[in-house]
């Protein structure tokens, strides 16, 4: 239909075809047509914690507090929300608010969901967590809910951003399969779903009773195509409008043409090196030995100046420019500038090698030491050629690197039960600082759910118990300060070795538009026709 | 004939069952699927929910005992990922598997036939040079490779053929086919025949090498010599003989197409079977992988028991040996 009215466009005199352009410019703007690269495995939208699915889910759904492009929280079924006491949070919720089958929207709802969240049968990753902290719901009336914690708990507007909202009269008795088969997937956002192939296409349609500003399209397909090559060519091909996932090796094609238009975005992801600091001093670490490979007696790993000398033997404008094309940032600490929790005043890690040669003397290895870089092949963008130039740029130091890169599935074990002494892996953070500090850089603690991904078991008593001042700190200006503190002092003691964050990219075809987003997750609502 | 159809099954029970132990015992060493299913910020009670919830705190003994004891009331697990049936998902996706892998088999039989027989017939002329030296390359050109050119070249630059997906489709027996309207067709065009290339190359070079073995053959001289037309040596007491190997060869060639098409169903987006099991692999989908390999045994024996009865039909000799076995 599109090249036909192109070619009509060409036979008749300008007006009349720029007239025509226009018109099927309105009739283009009907229907668009999305590929995905990773795929949806559920319409559930409390089945499985997965960006994929919560990108969908975000389309059909809505929150109490959504996020926008920047993650900042917005307002979304939920009009404003406080702390009336210390423990405990109040929401007024959205009037006026219906269902795609027409329900009306209400604080029932909001406990029904989370009230489901613990309870999905065979969950893989449960939303259980986001009502766990909630000790009380209280309905005050239809349009004014309270939460009441335990403690003191500054995340929860945070953690509502991930709990999307079902219909408690459909969704009651429904099961993951009743989702999946779109009977239960009843939200209020601004497509509704039509039909779902597994794996394969979800069609949308636009749901004309949303709250918000209505969605560009009348119909939306999005559809899963995992191949990078193939995702491409169907964007070239005019088969679908808009990509995510670009691949960085056609993204200079793809920037050259000029019926492609490109969004980017530095996102929260940040890829970096894990170091063991479970081996204490004295101990062996599992991939270091001397140069000889005979066991060293102490994991060198355990002493900041050789941590400090790892992390400055590193060029990372290099990698960024020449591994990563260009779709990523150099990175020192977790969260880019602009993020609640980024260390304004921390320096950028300088590439220095002859000082980390010098810090390396200084530790008592001045004749460096061998070790074996680990990573997976097939988890980030690049994963494998960047231990490749990271276990080069150590090797100049005198520090020996043998890299090997796994499969994910094999890697991710691995590293989870600390059989490596260096691992590259990644960690898209949420935007509070507190996350990434919880998750990876508190120490592993069962009982209070920290470190749960600190995979190389640094511990610092001085960051956990800033952390934990900040996870009671109702104060934002407070708590800001805690974690920044926190970030820093974790961050100068290189607890890990900060790589780079990457940059999230999507393509569209001409006349097409994708507003660019800090997170990662491609959303229908964001596709709308180009300005003329 | 009885006795050894019911030898053939008793051997496919324990082929079976030999099978499900190894896959699942491979499936298991692999990884950790929790490790890999789970969201990074889980926190380590979340995760013990959930290996516990998937049945994965059991030791593997009698984690595979659970499953033979539900294999045996024919349910084959539910995926960790989808929350479904395993056997629900693939028999799902196999329609859009058989049919890709059908068209891939039709077209290589109704191009490789007819070339490899003249090929065969006429070794020396020019044509026949061409045929084999592009059945090299349709040997040894990799299936993603061409695949992405012939996406490059008719969807991309021409335009003539949409590059992904399985488009349109209508019911028949109560299942989606997409060869039943003209834009499904066009969309299973370029898959068939990026699938087909191999076996096209190997039906021209079976025939090939048949029809010149036949053709040199006793019996076929004295066909000739009692003064048979060329036509008739050739369809009638040429083809016919021919026709064993490439019987076998296809069909067990059909078999590892519905297998495996994985490369292809994953270039194309074609949402199969392939494309499945490779989602499930990557993320370490136990139930659905384990369900696939069995299935894929299955059809295996299943084939190989066609093959051999289609075997005594084309050959008496056969016929008399499975009576005496």
């Amino acid at each position: 239909m599109k090249p036909q009215s192109r070619r009509r466009g060409i036979a008749v005199s300008s007006v009349a075809a720029a007239a025509l352009v226009l018109a099927a410019g309105q009739a283009v703007a009907q229907t668009a047509t999305i590929a995905v690269g990773a795929p949806v495995t559920s319409l559930d939208p409390h089945f499985h914690q997965l960006s994929p699915n919560n990108a969908v889910a975000d389309t059909v759904f809505d929150r109490l507090v959504n996020n926008d492009v920047n993650l900042r929280n917005i307002p979304g079924l939920a009009t404003e929300w406080r702390a009336v006491a210390p423990t405990v949070w109040e929401f007024k919720l959205r009037p006026n608010v219906r269902f795609h089958n027409g329900n009306a929207f209400t604080a029932d709802d909001v406990v029904f969901t989370l009230q489901r969240l613990p309870n999905v049968p065979n969950s893989p990753s449960s939303f259980a967590a986001y009502s766990r902290p909630i000790t009380r719901i209280e309905v005050v009336d239809p349009l004014t809910i309270r939460f009441h914690t335990a403690q003191p708990y500054p995340l929860l507007p945070l953690d509502m951003t991930n709990v999307r909202i079902v219909d408690k009269e459909t969704a009651e008795n429904a099961t993951t399969a009743d989702f999946n088969d779109v009977r239960a997937a009843q939200g209020t956002g601004p497509y509704r779903i039509v039909s779902h192939r597994n794996g394969d296409r979800i069609e949308f349609e636009r749901w004309d009773g949303y709250w918000g500003e209505r969605a560009p399209f009348q119909r939306v397909s999005y559809r899963m195509i995992t191949n990078d090559a193939a995702r491409t060519a169907a964007l070239r091909a005019g088969d679908v409008d808009l990509i995510d996932q670009v691949p960085t090796s056609d993204l200079a094609n793809l920037r050259r043409n000029p019926n492609i238009r490109i969004a980017e975005m530095v996102g929260l992801r940040l890829i970096f090196l894990g170091l063991d600091h479970l081996r204490a001093e004295n101990e062996n670490s599992p991939f270091i030995t001397d140069n000889d490979g005979r066991p060293l007696g102490r994991n060198p790993l355990r002493d900041l100046r050789v941590r400090q000398a790892l992390s400055m033997a590193i060029d990372r404008n290099a990698i960024v420019e020449r591994v990563m094309e260009g779709t990523a940032v150099p990175a020192n600490q977790f969260l880019p500038s602009g993020v609640f929790g980024h260390v304004g005043d921390l320096p950028p890690v300088p590439f220095d090698p002859d000082g980390a040669r010098r810090l390396l003397a200084e530790a008592g290895y001045p004749n460096g030491f061998r070790i074996q870089l680990n990573g997976p092949n097939d988890r980030y963008i690049n994963d494998a050629r960047i231990i490749q130039a990271v276990g080069q740029m150590w090797t100049r130091i005198g520090v020996r690197t043998a890299v090997e890169a796994q499969p994910w599935t094999t890697f991710v074990g691995r590293a989870g039960r600390q059989e490596y002494s260096a691992f590259l892996i990644g960690w898209g953070s949420n935007p509070d600082g507190s996350h990434p500090l919880r998750n990876i850089i508190a120490t592993f603690n069962r009982d209070r759910g920290w470190g749960a991904s600190n995979r190389g078991r640094y511990s610092n008593p001085q960051v956990d118990s800033l952390l934990d001042q900040s996870l009671s700190e109702l104060d934002t200006e407070k708590r800001e300060r805690l974690i920044v503190d926190a970030m820093r002092i974790a961050m100068q003691d290189v607890a890990v070795v900060p790589l780079h964050i990457q940059t999230n990219i999507w393509a569209t075809r001409r006349g097409f538009e994708y507003t660019a987003s800090v997170d990662e997750g491609t959303l229908a609502q964001r596709l709308r026709p180009a300005a003329r | 004939m009885t006795v050894y159809l019911v030898r053939r099954l008793l051997q496919a029970l324990l082929v079976v069952f030999a099978m499900s132990v190894i896959v699942f015992v491979g499936v298991y060493a692999i990884g950790d699927p929790v490790e890999i299913l789970i969201s990074p910020d889980a926190d380590q009670i979340e995760r013990e929910r959930a290996v516990q919830s998937l049945g994965l705190d059991l030791p593997l003994w009698h984690q595979y005992l659970v499953f033979l004891g539900n294999a045996l009331q024919g349910d084959l697990g539910r995926s960790f990922v989808f929350n479904e049936p395993a056997l629900k998902l693939i028999l799902q996706r196999m329609p859009a598997t058989l049919e890709l892998a059908f068209g891939a088999m039709f077209i290589s039989i109704v191009v490789g036939l007819p070339l490899g027989l003249y090929a065969g017939l006429r070794p020396n002329s020019p044509v026949s040079k061409t045929i084999m030296a592009g059945s090299i390359l349709g040997f040894s050109l990799p299936t993603f490779w061409v695949g992405l050119m012939l996406i490059m070249v008719f969807a991309v630059q021409l335009g003539w053929l949409p590059s992904t997906g399985r488009g349109e489709t209508a019911t028949f027996l109560g299942v989606q086919w997409s060869f039943l309207t003209l834009n499904g067709l066009s969309h299973m065009a370029m898959p068939a025949i990026n699938l087909a290339l191999f076996k096209i190359s190997l039906v021209i070079r079976l025939t090939r090498a048949g029809v010149r073995e036949t053709m040199l053959m006793d019996y076929v001289k004295f066909a000739r010599a009692k003064g048979l037309s060329p036509a008739r040596v050739t369809f009638v007491h040429v083809f016919k003989n021919i026709l064993i190997p490439v019987v076998t060869v296809v069909g067990l060639e059909l078999g590892s197409t519905i297998a495996f098409s994985v490369v292809t169903e994953s270039v194309f987006a074609w949402p199969g079977m392939g494309k499945l099991i490779i989602d499930s692999i990557n993320v370490l989908d136990r139930p659905v992988i384990v369900a696939y390999l069995m299935i894929i045994v299955l059809m295996f024996i299943t084939i190989n028991l066609i093959v051999d009865l289609t075997y005594s039909l084309l050959d008496p000799r056969v016929r008399l040996e499975g009576k005496g076995a």
